[in-house]
């Protein structure tokens, strides 16, 4: 059937086992694909108590329809796992090239069990898959590992997914990197490959991928082309100076967080902005699969270069941590594409460890490096190192600021929400967006839910940042929305040009559907509720729909949004309510039969 | 009336970054942008004193004025 293989691989790293199942079309429909199908999958396969990094947990590498479609930007992918950093669901997306030859080779996933007794990689050419020894790579950095790993399968138009040292060692902040730069970044899914011995995923696939309708696909692909040519933010801005243009706006905006979010205003941020990064260390602009937009950047600063740093990055290293020094958030964000690690969780880890350095909490005799100063570009560099190699009190930081802050009596200090680490908006000046970190169903992440966009951007329309009024409605719509975008392998930037209608209008096209716009949004609530109720059986409870003390009880000190907290306690019932929830955040028997997942 | 103003993206190409301007009392953001050769529509978002804002807005002395072009990132 089009949009889908219809195959998947199940490999088994404790027996050797490897199984080409086939797939329930009816059944990956239902959640879509890509993270709704995973999601599904994981919960029907493993215990929710499961111990995350031990051989029962599973791993599952999850396309979608229009992953490796014609669709703008269909080269997505998803891994979805229990998270050994929140204990919640994980489902971590990336771009780039690998998802897409993972569906030329045939198969829409991969379900990964056991745990190998040695390192192993995993090789996938079309119909041949075998699991290989990779004791020569295990140590080795991501670039290094992928260019081995091609060499040594011999063809070079094969893509790679590999972890680096970080993941090897444990690290809960490792994540899962493929062509090199691209990452799946969050939730320390790197840990779980790591757990099991797997040090990579060679895929090279050569199979065509088809429409069910290609009159109708051809007039829908034209039409949301040109939306997204045409449109000012995908067809402009993105283009021009990729993801860091946003460090002026939303510092300008009052909620750029500085010094582990004592403040939202960053002085001298112009000096880590996109438009410096153009100036000044921009080689070239990088695209994924299928992707018009290409706001990917690839710098160079002395004899450091790559992808990025992204807008995230340059706020976990930048203000975050008090740093206006942009050749070493560059370098900071070498270490972690090279060692594995998530840039946003790594960066504000350190910045907590800062504040606590910085409050006497953390004594200079404890650690083994740089003073963890704010404003230190030295400390974000060397740190990094540290914390990807798994040296010394470094590799206390690769554990998360969560840990690092409870096991020294201040787990406040750590700005996170069920132990993710919170990105590069500060909630006390955006409640909608506050309302959709404490609620995300993988912890504190601004991509389940981009309030932004109506918050600030104006996208696609301008609400009041600081009201709360219909803020649980449109905090639903976009959480089930982007759960459709996540599922369908298209990435988020299209919501910027697009809306439901486009989605289910490619959908439809592709994999030959009539589904409504409605039809489609509800398999979006399916899946935010397969979640929820995945984690409420792991045991992370509604009391979690949290915030850190400090974002609800400490104003923001100066700048635009002085005196602002964040109004989570008023806002909450609302959002339950809008769910189909009971006052006490539970999916209620009537909503999980609506949805057909009772 | 001394206003700051701000710019920011690909309004800063053939103009400033960051500039002090002297305007005539009862200006208007419309005002500055004409001044500016900003066409309105270009202009997607407006912060005076941190707060988000439309171009019929009255300017008032010592305003701090960000001008974004339409951008989005994440």
């Amino acid at each position: 059937m089009a949009g889908y293989s219809g195959k998947f691989l199940r490999i088994n790293l404790s027996t050797g086992q490897i199984d080409q199942e086939n797939l329930d079309i009816e059944l990956a429909m239902k959640f879509i694909g890509g993270r709704g199908l995973a999601a599904y999958l994981l919960a029907q396969e493993i215990e929710p108590e499961t111990e995350p990094l031990g051989p029962a947990n599973k791993i599952i590498f999850a396309t979608g329809p229009l992953t490796g479609s014609q669709a703008p930007t269909g080269g997505r992918y998803m891994v979805v796992t229990k998270s050994p950093l929140t204990g919640t669901i994980a489902s971590s997306n990336s771009g780039g090239f690998w998802g897409t030859e993972l569906k030329r080779a045939g198969y829409d996933l991969i379900i990964v069990e056991g745990k190998s007794d040695k390192p192993c990689y995993i090789y996938i050419n079309d119909n041949t898959v075998q699991i290989k020894d990779a004791k020569k790579y295990w140590g080795k950095l991501v670039s290094e590992t992928t260019d081995l790993l091609l060499q040594e399968t011999g063809d070079s138009k094969a893509r790679v997914l590999t972890i680096g040292p970080a993941g090897e060692k444990l690290a809960l902040l490792a994540c899962v990197m493929n062509d090199k730069y691209r990452a799946a970044g969050r939730s320390g899914v790197g840990a779980v490959m790591g757990s099991k011995g797997l040090k990579a995923i060679v895929v090279r696939g050569t199979g065509k991928l088809s429409s069910a309708r290609d009159d109708e696909t051809k007039k829908v692909l034209t039409n949301i082309r040109k939306k997204i040519r045409e449109n000012d933010v995908t067809g402009k801005g993105l283009p021009t100076y990729g993801t860091s243009v946003l460090v002026n706006l939303i510092n300008e905006s009052g909620i750029y967080p500085t010094n582990n979010f004592q403040g939202a205003y960053f002085e001298t941020a112009d000096k880590t902005s996109g438009e410096t990064l153009a100036d000044k260390y921009l080689v070239k602009n990088v695209a994924c699969f299928g992707c018009p937009i290409a706001c990917g950047r690839y710098s160079r600063v002395d004899d450091v270069e790559g992808e990025g740093p992204e807008y995230e990055t340059v706020w976990a290293y930048g203000a975050d941590c008090g740093v206006d020094d942009l050749v070493a958030i560059i370098k900071a964000n070498k270490w972690c594409n090279e060692y594995g690690l998530d840039t946003i969780s790594a960066g504000a880890t350190i910045a907590c460890a800062m504040e606590m350095y910085e409050k006497g909490v953390i004594d200079s005799d404890e650690i083994d490096g740089p003073a963890l100063k704010f404003g230190s570009g030295e400390a974000i560099v060397e740190w990094t190192r540290k914390m990807g190699a798994g040296e010394g009190f470094g590799a206390k930081l690769a554990l998360g600021s969560y840990r690092l802050a409870e096991e020294y009596g201040v787990p406040e200090l750590s700005m996170s929400v069920k132990k993710l680490e919170l990105p590069a908006y500060d909630p006390r000046g955006v409640q909608g967006h506050g309302l959709q970190y404490a609620t995300s169903n993988r912890g504190g992440c601004h991509v389940r839910g981009y309030m932004i966009a109506p918050e600030i951007l104006g996208l696609p329309e301008k609400l009041d940042p600081s009201s709360i009024e219909g803020k649980a409605v449109w905090v639903k719509t976009f959480q089930d929305l982007t759960a459709v975008i996540d599922s369908l392998g298209l990435c988020l930037f299209t919501s910027f040009a697009l809306g439901p209608d486009d989605y289910k209008d490619m959908f439809n096209a592709i994999v030959g559907q009539d589904w409504t716009t409605e039809a489609l949004l509800e398999a979006g609530e399916r899946i935010w509720n397969i979640e929820r109720m995945f984690n409420l059986k792991a045991g992370i409870s509604p009391e979690e729909d949290k915030l850190p003390r400090r974002l609800l009880t400490e104003p923001i000190p100066k700048g635009p949004c002085k005196g602002h907290v964040h109004r989570l306690p008023e806002l909450l019932p609302e959002y339950y309510k809008e769910r189909g929830w009971n006052e006490q955040g539970l999916p209620t028997e009537a909503k999980l039969i609506q949805l057909d997942i009772a | 009336m001394v206003v700051e103003v701000k710019l920011f993206a690909t309004f800063r190409e053939g103009r400033f970054n960051e500039r002090e301007l002297e305007l005539p009392e009862e200006s208007s953001l419309s005002d500055l942008l004409k001044y500016l050769k900003i066409p309105e529509k270009d202009a997607k978002i407006i912060i005076v004193n941190g707060l988000a804002t439309s171009v019929e807005h009255k300017l008032s002395n010592h305003d701090v004025i960000a001008i974004f072009p339409p951008i989005a990132g994440g």
